[in-house]
């Protein structure tokens, strides 16, 4: 993005510069008499050649990382100062985030869940971003960020309830698996469809703009895919000429299900949709989550001290199936796939950095790989002996209360079950 | 110049002033019938409905310091200059535009609630809120049922006029109740005039569900009434009878109601039977009790509303009805509604479900 001097664009003496802001690639013949344009919709130059903008016309967002492939800081001055218990826990959060996806994926192939969908390759963004934020910032998610979840102290039980919509869920068994929700931990309840968060963080960021002495803000997480949708569009306009604290965080990892990037989108990324919108706008290297942490960081601080709305791309790479309900390699080589999972995995890059500062070694990484995994597992086998909530919430939570025709069709049902209770399972339920 | 632009503006609002006229011919589908008796004791004031709602929302700002209201065109006051003044009495923070996009305004909304404020959303034209239905349907209406009563969203009510105005066509005179009716965990209330737009529009914005007010948009200036000037709420959910009678049971609401006490009174002229007109007031949840009640005693009922017949309200009206009173009915429930067409321009006074048209099926029904 080289259309970064603007401010120039007003000063008459420096007209060549500005037509230049037209294209980096180029020089096109400086405008004698120029004048500058003042029309309600845009202020700039006058030209007498006509021109129009391309892709090429832009240098590519720059990626912004501070780690190497080998986990080795790059530059010394950008390392974040972050404490080794901070850093260990951000660690901890991926390896237990990468276990749990491999268990549950594994017991959804079972048929002991419906659904579930693994966040592998992105770990080092859920656990980069959530340790910038304070944990009373308000989390909009798309799906694919469980371990922001886990950073900020939902348990694996919580998880695993959710997914298995047992009596402790606190959705009461309502949605799918992966659709977690935790007021507790300002986690906002997800739902199916893509990129509604997206104007709904908007809104909540201004609602929390307007609270005196506001210390919190907003994150918003979407992906690639999500950013086509028309609410993507819409909360980036919102954000901007509303001035919400919000952070837009999109995790570019490169396939939208099937769909590549390439198909999904044309011209620089999400990122090159921000800085025109008005949004600041930055791109990291989402395998990286010292990278991802010092954008996020730096971007609540901007968000926070002057309602500014910042966008990060962070590039990623979505390593495992979309869902349990797709098979990848029937849209893209394995080879790609290994690539991403071995020599840009966060997981790994992250763990070399920890070994390199001397706060962690092989032992450690074993025993942790170990708890991880048994953790998940004896969760799985208490949540599996919990029953369903009783049927009648199914009724429940439509309203705050419960209006007379939804009491007539509990009635109803009640009625039913009276005659035919015997062709349900109603013993999966919890008695009233 | 300037004299040129005067004698332009000097033509202009003739042509206005004519365009008015011509307006005003076709939108007299109707003959309003204030209401007469203030819900609350004190003083009142006179009020057209776009100035009960402005009052409604005047109070709102003054009492919810959380309260924001916003859509497109509101800082001004609104096309409809249903905010006028607001923004100058509580802040550009509070009463503000929003960008040109209906989901982003219903998502903001959400947003907003979200976060535990109060949220009053301007959708500029009802026929405009389909952008944003997904946002009401998929978001709004699920968020307490999906998050476990969670994250409600109650805190939003999202305002739009709506339903004839004489010369709005295709895309300026829709009735979208129908569609928002089949989302449970949505409210969705039509006032019928100052009055009950106030208490309703103030029932909304407190009450813990999301809601959809949809304001007759011909009723904003031609609907005058006495309004107690003091706060009050009228129950969502409650359908007022407007008039008793034990011949037929005539339903609407909205505008319609104002046609359907007009069919009343000539059938008492033309015919000399009482019929009980009730105004639903609340689509969903809508007062099954009321209503049933009525038809079990008058036997007949008339259903009518301005959106077209197919799966319109009144199919659930209707449905309901055959179900709860069947062995009290003397003949079908009857329905006269808009045409299953779009809505047409020119067209307007013969697609509209006019007194007469109402008054020809209510004869129809009294014969059965």
């Amino acid at each position: 993005m080289a259309l970064k001097c603007g401010v120039r664009v007003f000063k008459l003496n420096t007209i060549r510069q500005a037509v230049r802001l037209l294209s980096t690639h180029s020089s096109p013949e400086a405008v004698q008499n120029a004048k500058v344009g003042d029309f309600p919709g845009a202020r700039a130059p006058y030209v007498t050649e006509l021109k129009f903008l391309s892709e090429a016309s832009y240098d590519p967002i720059p990626i912004y990382r501070v780690l190497d492939h080998n986990g080795q800081v790059i530059d010394g001055r950008e390392e974040p100062n972050i404490d080794k218990e901070t850093l260990l826990n951000m660690y901890k959060t991926m390896v237990q985030l990468s276990q749990m996806d491999k268990i549950m994926y594994e017991s959804q192939r079972q048929g002991r869940i419906s659904f579930y969908m693994t966040n592998y390759g992105e770990e080092g963004i859920h656990v980069g971003s959530a340790a910038a934020l304070s944990p009373s910032d308000l989390v909009f998610a798309q799906y694919r960020e469980v371990g922001v979840l886990l950073y900020r102290g939902m348990t694996v039980t919580e998880i695993v309830n959710q997914c298995y919509g047992n009596c402790e869920d606190p959705g009461r068994g309502r949605q799918m698996p992966v659709h977690y929700g935790s007021k507790q931990h300002n986690i906002v309840t997800l739902s199916s469809p893509l990129a509604t968060q997206m104007p709904q963080a908007v809104g909540a960021a201004y609602a929390l703009k307007r609270v005196p002495n506001n210390d919190r803000c907003v994150i918003c997480y979407f992906g690639d895919g999500a950013a086509s949708e028309g609410d993507a569009h819409a909360a980036f306009n919102f954000a901007a000429t509303l001035d919400c604290p919000v952070i837009m965080l999109c995790r570019n990892n490169g396939y939208a299900i099937s769909t590549p990037t390439r198909e999904q989108y044309r011209g620089d990324g999400v990122g090159a949709r921000g800085a025109p919108l008005g949004l600041r706008t930055a791109r990291v290297d989402g395998t990286d989550p010292l990278a991802v942490y010092r954008a996020v960081a730096a971007a609540r601080g901007r968000a926070l001290a002057h309602n500014q709305p910042v966008l990060i791309e962070a590039m990623a790479y979505r390593v495992g199936h979309h869902s349990t309900s797709d098979d990848s390699t029937a849209y893209r080589p394995a080879e790609e796939i290994h690539k991403w999972n071995s020599e840009e995995s966060p997981i790994r890059k992250f763990r070399q950095y920890l070994e390199q500062k001397g706060y962690w070694d092989v032992e450690s990484d074993e025993a942790l790989f170990k708890e991880a995994r048994n953790r998940v597992v004896k969760t799985m086998q208490e949540a599996e002996k919990k029953k369903l909530p009783p049927w009648k919430e199914m009724l429940e939570d439509v309203y705050y209360e419960m209006p007379p025709r939804i009491q007539k069709q509990v009635k109803q049902m009640e009625d039913h079950l009276k005659n035919y209770g015997e062709h349900y399972p109603l013993d999966k339920y919890q008695p009233e | 110049m300037n004299a040129l632009t005067t004698q332009n503006v000097s033509t202009l609002t003739k042509l206005v002033k004519c365009v008015n006229a011509y307006s005003k011919r076709l939108s007299s589908h109707f003959i309003y019938f204030p209401d007469n008796e203030a819900p609350l004791e004190g003083e009142t004031s006179k009020m057209n409905m776009m100035q009960a709602i402005n009052n409604a929302m005047d109070l709102t700002l003054k009492n919810d310091p959380t309260a924001v209201l916003f859509g497109e065109d509101v800082a001004f006051g609104g096309v409809f200059r249903c905010a006028l003044g607001l923004q100058e009495k509580y802040g550009k923070d509070r009463v503000f535009n929003t960008p040109l996009c209906e989901q982003g305004i219903a998502g903001f909304g959400i947003g907003v609630a979200t976060a535990g404020a109060t949220a009053i959303a301007e959708i500029q034209f009802a026929d405009y809120i389909f952008p944003a239905f997904d946002q009401l349907v998929n978001e709004a209406a699920k968020a307490r049922y999906r998050s476990g009563g969670q994250f409600p969203c109650g805190g939003l009510t999202v305002r739009a006029p709506c339903s004839a105005v004489g010369h709005g066509g295709l895309y300026h005179s829709q009735s979208p109740e129908a569609y928002f009716a089949h989302t449970p965990g949505l409210k969705v209330v039509i006032p019928r005039g100052p009055i009950t737009a106030k208490g309703l529009l103030l029932s909304c914005v407190r009450d813990r569900d999301p809601c959809l007010f949809l304001e007759p948009k011909i009723l904003y200036r031609s609907a005058n009434e006495m309004v107690p000037v003091d706060d009050y709420t009228l129950p969502i959910g409650k359908a007022q009878v407007l008039r008793e009678g034990d011949a037929a049971t005539l339903i609407a609401w909205g505008t319609q109601v104002h046609v359907l006490l007009e069919v009343a009174q000539m059938a008492k002229e033309k015919l000399n039977v009482n019929v009980e007109v009730i105004d639903l007031m609340s689509i969903l949840p809508w007062d099954e009790e009321t209503v049933c009640n009525s038809v079990k005693k008058t036997g007949r009922c008339l259903i009518s509303h301005e959106a077209p017949l197919t799966s319109g309200f009144g199919a659930e009206l209707a449905a309901t009805i055959q179900e709860e009173c069947f062995l009290h009915l003397e003949a079908p429930v009857s329905r006269v509604t808009g045409w299953d067409s779009p809505f047409p321009h020119v067209f307007e006074p013969l697609y509209l479900p006019t007194k007469w048209r109402c008054l020809d099926q209510l004869e129809k029904l009294l014969r059965y």
